[in-house]
């Protein structure tokens, strides 16, 4: 009974931690059907900006309430900015190229990324510690335990997927992304500069992305480079699970993912090591009888 | 206004627009005839920007716009109605007007918006409902209002009429002369060239990418060579 609730926990807080990634897939395909597989070196750099931030730039001693925000501004920093060269050189030569090409492309780049902080980042080539900027305690009630880290996750990430939901149907650039979603040719019609909102979308994708990788370091306490590549299928995963292009839709795919992870790394044959198997068993289930995921739009073929 | 010098766009090896040449002058209805596939519709997205010309120019108050991207050419006051509507269905008739003054920045748009509802009552009685969900002739008033939101002073319709009725052409006609009325030049293509050639000062015919014939709208109407191609 413990051990199930001890896993129904952890479940919610991977659920969390994988939701705000598979919203930057979300987004990105919603507005030019680009399956950004280095989305997940996204949020892998941000967790090394932070750690760089915390291990090179600030003093020892700073109470965790100051290292906090600054650690999440500098993760978003490094996440929004890689985001954007990656829009800028990777995939705005190949808007107009047949969708393979940048889907390839973004298979290149997520590999370069990971390389390239596994080869330059001081001591990467293993796991490193994150700095642990939050209440450094937890719940227990009997052999339960709840970290207030895991708490901090479940209560921000839906928040934060609602902010996004509210931006994108109210504000004026949400509405700009879903006309360029629905219609590019049309959308420049009504003046929409589709480089300007396609930029935009990587960045609040990125944005997400960087609190995201805060939040897994000082909840799980380290990170390594392949943090991104591991959590990314999942995301997508929970991406196309949900209905790809819906936020509402990555967010209950994640926690659909978290969960079944986590029980049936618990319950399930194989256990721990072959978890993610059970992730996608549930993906090729729900897709025989729901290809458009749980919430997805059918394609529908325009007049 | 708007000058369209030995125009030509390709589609990769197609070249659809071979050599168009055509004015339109302020505060006039100019319209383009021309049997399908005869190239409107790539002239037309060709002046907003959407294609890049192979060769020719397009000035616009005497400047040369072809290089623009879409957004700066309906800046400088070029707006497109397209061809089969294209509105964003998913969204409501509140939010397709919105779009449509997207680059503004001034503080009438709600005024605009009430004025595209009074002239087209349906829309504002339905503001809050997804556009998909109109009827074609509702949603060629939207299409229409949507295009005025821009507050543009050229307008270019690409077949308004296409697929309505007899009584929706005609008050789609009336819109687009009260809208002249008002002071917005008029760009329009047209199939039904009855009634487009009826409200132009001028028109011209498109034949496999190449202005052949130009002239005042009714002396077109009278041209036999019109007639017999145009008019059956
Ligand atoms: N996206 C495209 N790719 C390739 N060829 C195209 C494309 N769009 C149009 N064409 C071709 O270019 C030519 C001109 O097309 P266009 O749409 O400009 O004609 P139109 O005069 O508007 O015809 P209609 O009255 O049927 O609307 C046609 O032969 C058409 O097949
Ligand atoms: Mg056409």
């Amino acid at each position: 009974m413990a051990t199930l609730a001890q896993q129904i926990v952890n479940g919610l807080v991977l659920g969390a931690l994988i939701g705000l990634i598979a919203l930057g897939y979300t987004m990105v395909y919603g507005i030019i059907k680009l399956i950004n597989f280095a989305h997940g070196e996204v949020f892998m750099v941000g967790a090394f900006g932070a750690h760089f931030t915390s291990a090179y730039l600030l003093p020892d001693a700073m109470p965790w309430y100051a290292a906090l925000p600054v650690l999440c501004v500098a993760a978003v920093a490094v996440s929004v900015t890689v985001a954007v060269l990656m829009e800028r050189l990777a995939y705005r030569p190949l808007r107009d190229a047949h969708s393979l090409a940048p889907l390839i492309t973004a298979l290149g780049v997520s590999i370069l990324l990971q390389e390239v902080v596994r080869v330059f980042y001081p001591g990467a080539t293993a796991p490193l510690p994150f700095p642990r900027v939050f209440v450094d305690s937890q719940l227990t009630a009997g052999s339960l335990i709840v970290q207030w880290t895991g708490v901090l996750a479940v209560a921000v990430s839906p928040l934060l997927a609602a902010a996004l939901h509210w931006y994108v149907e109210r504000s004026r650039l949400g509405r700009a992304m879903r006309a360029v979603a629905e219609d590019p040719d049309t959308a420049r019609l009504m003046g929409i500069d589709l480089n300007r909102v396609i930029l935009a979308t990587f960045v609040l994708g990125a944005v997400l992305a960087g609190l995201g990788a805060v939040l897994y370091g000082i909840h799980y306490g380290q990170i390594d480079t392949t943090m991104g590549f591991q959590n990314g299928i999942f995301a997508f995963t929970a991406a196309v699970l949900g209905g790809i292009g819906s936020i509402r839709g990555a967010m209950l795919g994640a926690f659909c993912i978290g969960m079944v992870k986590s029980l049936a790394g618990q319950y399930a044959w194989g256990g721990a090591q072959y978890d993610y198997v059970w992730v996608f068993v549930l993906l090729i289930l729900v897709l025989m009888f729901r290809p458009q995921g749980f919430l997805g739009r059918l394609e529908r073929v325009r007049a | 206004m708007l000058e369209v010098n030995g125009l030509s766009v390709a589609y990769g090896a197609i070249e659809a627009v071979k050599d168009v040449s055509f004015t339109v002058a302020e505060g006039q209805v100019v319209c383009l005839v021309g049997a399908n596939g005869a190239g409107k519709s790539t002239t037309l997205r060709t002046v907003s920007g959407l294609l890049r010309p192979r060769r020719g120019e397009i000035l616009f108050r005497g400047r040369p716009i072809h290089h623009l991207p879409a957004h700066k050419v309906l800046a400088t006051g070029i707006a497109h109605c397209p061809e089969g509507r294209k509105l964003f269905a998913t969204m409501t008739v509140e939010e397709n007007l919105l779009l449509g003054a997207y680059l503004r920045r001034d503080h009438d748009i709600a005024r605009d918006a009430a004025h595209v509802y009074e002239l087209f009552p349906v829309l504002g009685q339905r503001r809050h409902q997804k556009a998909g969900l109109f009827s074609g002739g509702e949603q060629q008033m939207l299409a229409i209002g949507r295009a005025m939101m821009a507050r543009p002073s050229l307008l270019m319709f690409d077949e308004p009429t296409m697929g309505l009725s007899p009584i929706m052409i005609q008050r789609i006609m009336d819109t687009i002369g009260v809208l002249r009325d008002q002071g917005t030049t008029i760009l329009m293509v047209e199939q039904n060239a009855l009634a487009a050639l009826a409200l132009s000062d001028h028109g011209y015919v498109i034949d496999l990418g190449r202005t052949t014939l130009s002239g005042p709208g009714r002396q077109l109407l009278a041209d036999p060579r019109v007639r017999e191609a145009y008019l059956g």
